[in-house]
């Protein structure tokens, strides 16, 4: 007993080097390890590695002329456009969401947070449908917007909104649990010493949660550009103006054009991968934060 | 940065009247964005289809046809979500805890699923599991089918879902104090108690929204499944495929209806969980 | 905390405003006079090519840039967003079904839209093939050996897609043919068929390439363009085209949608986009693509000689019209779902 105890003390000094009672035996870990590569190798990289190799199946020269396709071009400038609306627009949301959830008490939270959830929930052909519903010729505001001469679905507004709809839970769920956690301490400190709410909110909270809302930003961000099934419902798929990458890719793919369909693939895929890039460069510099941040208190 | 202290004093706060500013704007910003974008639209499609009263949508969901392809969507969506639930758990462990060459690399293909159009995952599931694919033709030589069958869908479902679990349960395990299961240990606890009594419990809440959330993704995904799942009636047959079938007939009651029906399920699912959530962090204090 | 709002949302405003800009600056580009083609799937090379023949023909004739922009997914999704208000300005489907949907839920389009062009509105027809893997293993010659124990068929869910309902009717109308009539045992003889399909794609192209690319299956029941494509894709040292005796003949129409072309001042050109799919240029362009144009005589001899010869029957004929075959085969509770019904779970 005493002398495991001995040994315990100089580990929380030095972090993580030699475990005995909160490491697991090798055997342990070798096996956990070895199964997390397996599943990961079929499940996640697999599919991976045949979007590439499909990609490059003709050379790195056709793969290039997928993208000089003046279609392609308008497909990505359309799915950046509707990120570029649709990202911020769940970001404000996430923001006032959290701090309203968080840092405040009130009856009906768990009904409100499942609100919130559920857009992962719906079927992406349902959120597509339900804009359909609400603006379509034969929806709730058609004849009001056919007489305004107005196109919300089967246009870009559509699109976006079909987008928002889908991302909308991604950056409310990564900073509610944070800031729970974080409770309002802090908070609570900086006005009692006179800081208004503004400044309390850029130089307190902001700091504590900006690695999760970025986080929280680029997973939704990746959705929004990858997002598919609603989008198609809502897009009227008319070549060069309301395809984004995903249906463009269906389109190449349906057309027997295998290396350029997988070529934008390549492109969100990417996407993907540098958002996971930036992801482990934040946790990489939120150590230091964390190390700092303990520092302080 | 997080400690029992600062939960409890947080848990005592909620009770008294807050001196924190800013509630009236973000609730009410949460309310009416959430109403307008997400409430409303919803609102529409079950007023769409409450032209078939209680009853209709029950007659339904008793259809054969429908009632075989709910049924294989919340039975292979559930079964996909028990196998990320366990994956994930010794996924997001391994990837917390332990430090091995290809790490960091191997975190970051776990959002994939997230970043990938499902279209693009479906069609690269359904060509590797093809009869000549990367892994079906090993496996046809076997004599097992992936594609094209019920195991297909789950294939598509396990894949689709694992994030969720690996990303909700990541921070809690990054969280655990190293003090508990020394303690335990010192205590006499065995590594196995250790981690079935100390570790496991406060990973609860977050393993069973990591659960739900795969499970409620899984049960209205259509895009990668599509492809995989050879859509034969009464074995393969996923209930969004449903709601197109109707919308093919233009049949938009029939279509809303099924809509609404799994709208309701997965909101009680999610509602269930969120729940239980709440409970356990007023328990557990911060968890 | 809304002041701080209010920064992040000007910045957002600024990024948004600037994609708006570079893409609409990109679209305004292209913004000539436009017109709108909503058609179904199968038809994507066939309208690449004609679409700009059309342009060239307007420009020499009327000395205006247009520009068609065309849209393709499943035929019935396809008539489902142009009566959501998709603004097309023609629709060129697969089924008249479609179209008289439109007709009847929108009143954009008048109810005898199929008399107002030559051969019921159908520029160009087609009909059912199967498409086997080289040297014909199975030695599928005609609908009887579909049905077959041992063949594997792949054909698209009718419940989904136009094309597999050109398919089921093709074999429904063999059938009936060679059963004298008889609906009882054309519908075993059908059910055979398709307990022979081990996969229902939800399109004609996904089943195309589930058995072109995923190697699945003995043989394809398939648009004849359809087959013929897949054979210059993927190669004739992998696949052959067999020839039933007889086949559905398919009449894809073509209507202008009056109320949309109107609306967009586009009614001339619109007309005039469907009138040129009759002309020698365009009926060439047809027969190169595989599809049966409505006036051989403008189409190249090679071109015509490749397209098999193959006894028709009509959908009208033998069922009745295409509103009438919907509701008896395809809709809930019809004899497909009554195919399926009695063979559940494997």
């Amino acid at each position: 007993m005493s002398e495991i105890a001995v040994e315990s003390f100089p580990r929380i000094r030095t972090g993580a080097k030699v475990r005995p009672v909160t490491q697991d035996a090798p055997v342990t870990r070798y096996l956990l390890i070895a199964t997390t590569l397996v599943f990961s190798l079929t499940f996640l990289f697999a599919p991976l590695a045949l979007v590439f190799v499909e990609a490059a199946a003709k050379g790195f020269s056709v793969f290039l002329e997928a993208f000089s396709e003046p279609d392609a071009i308008a497909a990505i400038k359309l799915t950046l456009l509707v990120a570029a609306i649709a990202v911020p627009a769940n970001l404000v949301f996430g923001l006032a969401a959290a701090w309203s959830i968080a840092k405040f008490s009130f009856p009906g939270k768990s009904l409100l947070i499942t609100l919130i959830d559920l857009p992962f929930s719906v079927s992406p052909v349902v959120s597509g449908l339900v804009y359909v519903l609400v603006f379509g010729a034969q929806g709730l505001f058609g004849k009001w917007l056919s007489a305004h001469g107005t196109q919300v679905i089967f246009a870009v507004p559509g699109i976006v909104l079909a987008t928002i709809f889908v991302t909308f839970p991604f950056v409310a769920r990564e900073l509610i649990p944070l800031m729970q956690e974080q409770g309002t301490v802090e908070e609570e400190a900086a006005l009692t010493l006179g800081a208004s709410g503004f400044t309390t909110f850029v130089t307190v909270t902001l700091p504590n949660i900006k690695w999760g809302l970025l986080y929280g930003v680029l997973l939704c961000n990746a959705r929004a550009m990858g997002e598919f099934g609603a989008v198609s419902v809502v897009s009227g798929h008319i070549r060069g103006l309301t395809n984004t990458i995903p249906l463009q890719v269906e389109i190449l793919y349906n057309e027997y054009n295998t290396v350029a369909a997988f070529a934008l693939s390549v492109l969100l895929a990417s996407l993907a991968l540098v958002t996971l890039g930036i992801k482990s460069f934040l946790e990489w510099r939120h150590a230091d934060a964390l190390a700092a941040g303990g520092g302080r208190h | 940065m997080t400690s029992p202290t600062l939960a409890g004093r947080h848990a005592r706060r909620f009770k008294a009247p807050s001196v924190i500013p800013g509630f009236g704007v973000t609730f009410g910003y949460t309310l009416l964005y959430l109403g307008l974008v997400v409430l409303f639209p919803l609102a529409t499609l079950v007023w769409r289809s409450s032209g078939l009263g209680l009853s209709g949508l029950y007659q339904i969901a008793l259809e054969p046809r429908v009632a075989a392809s709910l049924q294989t969507t919340f039975a292979v969506s559930f079964l996909a979500a028990g196998i990320d639930l366990f994956f994930g758990l010794i996924a997001a462990w391994t990837l917390t805890r332990y430090q091995f060459p290809g790490r960091r690399l191997l975190d970051a293909f776990v959002d994939l699923p997230f970043a990938l159009p499902t279209a693009v995952a479906g069609i690269s599931l359904a060509a590797l599991y093809a009869p000549n694919g990367w892994f079906g033709a090993p496996l046809a030589d076997l004599g097992v089918k992936i594609a094209f069958t019920r195991w297909g869908i789950l294939v598509a479902l396990v894949f689709i879902g694992l994030p969720f679990v690996v990303r909700t349960v990541q921070p809690i395990i990054a969280e655990l104090e190293t003090e508990l299961e020394e303690a335990s240990a010192t205590l006499g606890a065995s590594r196995l108690q250790t981690v079935v009594r100390v570790l496991l419990p406060p990973l609860v809440p977050a393993l069973l929204t990591g659960f739900a959330l795969a499970f409620a993704r899984g049960v209205g995904e259509y895009g990668s499944v599509i492809f995989i799942s050879g859509n034969i009636a009464y074995v393969s047959e996923i209930a969004p495929l449903l709601i197109i079938e109707k919308l093919e007939q233009y049949d938009y009651a029939g279509a809303t209806g099924i809509a609404t029906i799994m709208l309701a399920i997965s909101f009680v699912a999610l509602l269930v969980i969120n729940l239980i959530q709440a409970w356990s962090r007023k328990r557990f204090g911060h968890v | 905390m809304h002041r701080g709002r209010g920064k992040f949302c000007g910045l957002f405003r600024a990024l948004a405003v600037a994609g708006a800009f570079g893409v609409f600056g990109g679209f305004s580009a292209q913004a000539a006079q436009s017109l709108l083609n909503v058609s179904y799937d199968p038809t994507r090379e066939l309208y690449k090519q004609i679409n700009p023949a059309f342009a060239a023909y307007w420009k020499s004739k009327t000395g205006e840039a247009i520009e068609v922009q065309a849209s393709h997914s499943g035929s019935g999704a396809q008539a489902r967003a142009v009566i959501d208000g998709l603004n097309a300005d023609v629709v060129t489907l697969a089924l008249a079904a479609d179209i008289d949907a439109i007709a009847t839920k929108t009143g954009k389009i008048p109810a005898d839209w199929q008399r107002r062009l030559p051969n019921n509105s159908s520029p160009y027809t087609s009909t059912i093939v199967f498409l086997v893997r080289k040297g014909n293993p199975k030695a599928i010659k005609d609908w009887d050996d579909l049905a077959k124990p041992g063949v594997a068929v792949i054909t698209p869910n009718p419940k989904t897609s136009g094309g597999a309902r050109w398919n089921f009717l093709g074999a429904w109308g063999y059938g009936l043919e060679k059963f004298k009539g008889d609906e009882a045992k054309t519908k075993a003889f059908v059910k055979a068929i398709y307990k022979n399909a081990p996969v229902l794609d939800t399109g004609a192209r996904g089943s195309t390439i589930t058995f072109a690319q995923r190697g699945l299956g003995d043989v394809l029941i398939a648009w004849e363009n359809e087959a013929f494509l897949a054979l210059k894709e993927f190669g004739p040292d992998k696949f052959e085209i067999v020839a039933p005796k007889r086949s559905v003949l398919a009449e894809p129409p073509v209507a202008v949608v009056d109320a949309n072309a109107d609306g967009k001042g586009n009614k001339k050109a619109a007309e005039a986009y469907l009138e040129f799919l009759y002309t020698p240029g365009a009926q060439a362009l047809i027969a190169k693509n595989f599809y049966r144009p409505a006036h051989p005589e403008f189409a190249t001899k090679e071109d015509l000689a490749k397209l098999p010869k193959i006894e028709f029957f009509t959908v009208d004929k033998t069922f009745g019209g295409w509103a009438a075959a919907q509701k008896k085969f395809f809709a809930d509770g019809g004899v497909f779902d009554d195919i399926q019904t009695q063979e559940p779970a494997k």
